[in-house]
């Protein structure tokens, strides 16, 4: 039986303990099962990973291999039927945007910093300055309808910064984005953690993205998931999608994913 | 153009039913005391004006009353059911069994309860209302996304700070729809109601009307409830469109 500290329970997410001193994430060999009508799925099994504080991590892997129950583990979303988890408060970043219809760009910004009790004023105070430094100046008053796809997710990700967690966890934050905003996206996060670093879960299915962004590359099994391959990527930032150390190391983790390059 | 179109087409439907049924009874198709011409409703819309207007003012004040009490209940009610599995499963059959038992049945009870005042009347339109708001309200709960419940969680925000900020204003619209079908029951509750024992209300004039064989009395008064019933409608449409605009863009919200 685990210490009950160590393990996440049951929202508020914020029960759980975190870890003093430390910004980042141990999960040693844990395993998850659902109950279907089919019997019971297992998702993951035996997986331990480690991300350091300030580290960015890209999770890969083929799709249904538990990438997503990771990120709910990792979030304190869910608990472990068995092992530990340690990870100190982390924040979600949803694959769609899930922006608020009904509140402008900045009140949407602005929600986690509402949700923990600030006035709508002081909420907006906060969350306005970010709009300058993440290219979303002017758009403050605008609603969700009236930005684009690549807006919208920069909106996304600055609610999920602005939760003032040390820890992201990203679920494939551009896969609804067209290849080319995509693109634009991933130099523009790149950035972002460059200027305010913090420990980011990335979950993605697009292993060049995970050689972009991340400084190690995590590879999943097919389920039940676990982790097979650990790929450090030792890059100068920024990366560009040709240079050849890049091409390298995509091939590699294609490679541990069991595609041919 | 458009705006043009939008008017004309029912009034010219509306119009052309008039005339067939104006022809229908002058060439002898229909008795006159059975089925009233047009014309014969019309002129006594205007002679029948002061008997008519006062019975109106006594039906709408319940019908607004009705709607509020059916509008309160039923989302408070709504949430209860979209908050506690327990609640649902215990009220749910009994919400819908109210529905199945005939007014008519139960009107005179709450009658011999509640006496001849208001109070059983709003009773009586507040059963006939509420079940939509419910029906339309809890299925606009259940429409928030589960991932957006999740992020808030994440961000430390309290059952009831999700509830208030994400899930209610995502059910606003769902409100709307159930409170627009209840206007209109509402309406039909009230005849019911006033049926049932009264001594003042269009429903009250359409059952002596009725007696006395005053047909176009009685059609006249049929006339001022459905013109009512519209005006409702629309009223709360524009109110929707006012206080929601972003429920009416095709794109960018996380609630459907």
């Amino acid at each position: 039986m685990l210490p009950a500290g160590d393990v996440a329970i049951e929202a508020p997410a914020s029960e759980r303990a975190g870890l003093p001193g430390h910004g980042g994430v141990r999960i040693v060999e844990v395993a998850r099962t659902f109950g279907g009508r089919r019997g019971e799925v297992a998702a993951l099994a035996g997986l331990s990973l480690r991300i350091e504080p300030r580290e960015t991590v890209a999770i890969v892997g083929p799709s249904g291999c538990g990438k997503t129950t990771l990120l709910e583990l990792i979030c304190g979303l869910q608990r472990p039927d068995s092992g530990r988890i340690e990870a100190a408060p982390a924040a979600l970043m949803p694959q769609r945007d899930l922006l608020l219809p009904w509140l402008s760009a900045l009140d949407n910004a602005a929600l986690a910093l509402r949700a923990r009790g600030l006035r709508a004023v002081d909420a907006r105070a906060a969350a306005a300055p970010w709009f300058e430094r993440l290219g979303l100046a002017g758009f403050e008053s605008a609603r969700p309808y009236e930005l684009s796809g690549g807006m919208r997710q920069r909106v996304s990700f600055l609610r999920s910064l602005l939760a003032g967690k040390p820890v992201l966890a990203l679920d494939e934050p551009f896969a609804s984005l067209d290849a080319l905003t995509r693109a634009e996206m991933q130099g523009w996060l790149a950035h972002a953690l460059e200027e305010t670093p913090r420990t980011v879960a990335l979950v993605t299915h697009d292993v060049e993205e995970a050689v972009l962004l991340a400084d190690r590359v995590a590879v999943m099994s097919s389920r039940p998931g676990r982790i097979v391959d650990e790929i450090p990527v030792e890059l100068e930032r920024p990366r560009h999608r040709d240079d050849a150390d890049v091409v390298a190391l995509r091939a590699r983790a294609l490679a541990g994913l069991g595609v041919a390059p | 153009m458009r705006r043009l179109e939008r008017i004309l087409l029912p009034v010219g439907v509306l119009v052309a039913l008039f005339a067939i049924w104006e022809l229908y009874v002058d060439l002898g198709g229909a008795d006159p005391l059975v089925l009233p011409p047009p014309h014969a409703i019309a002129s006594a819309l205007y002679t029948d004006r002061a008997t008519l207007w006062s019975s109106f003012t006594a039906t709408a004040q319940e019908v607004l009353f009705g709607i509020a009490v059916a509008v309160v209940a039923g989302s408070v009610l709504a949430v209860g059911i979209h908050l506690f599995a327990t609640l649902r499963r215990a009220f749910m059959p009994l919400v819908i069994a109210s529905q199945a038992v005939p007014i008519v049945v139960i009107a005179p009870l709450f009658l011999l309860w509640l006496g001849f005042g208001i109070l059983p009347k709003l009773l009586i339109i507040a059963l006939v209302a509420f079940f939509p708001v419910v029906v339309t309200t809890t299925a606009a709960l259940e429409t928030v996304d589960p991932e957006l419940i999740k992020l808030m969680r994440t961000f430390d925000a309290s059952r009831l700070h999700t509830l208030c900020r994400i899930e209610l204003p995502a059910a606003l619209p769902g409100l709307f729809t159930g409170a627009k079908l209840a206007a209109v029951f509402s309406v039909i509750g009230a005849v019911f109601a006033e049926q049932a024992g009264s001594n003042s209300g269009l429903g009250y004039l359409l059952t002596i009307s009725e007696n006395q064989f005053l047909e176009s009395q009685a059609f006249a008064a049929v006339a001022i409830l459905s013109l009512f019933a519209i005006a409702l409608f629309a009223l709360l449409t524009v109110a929707e469109r006012r206080a929601l605009p972003w429920a009416y863009r095709p794109k960018g919200d996380a609630t459907r």
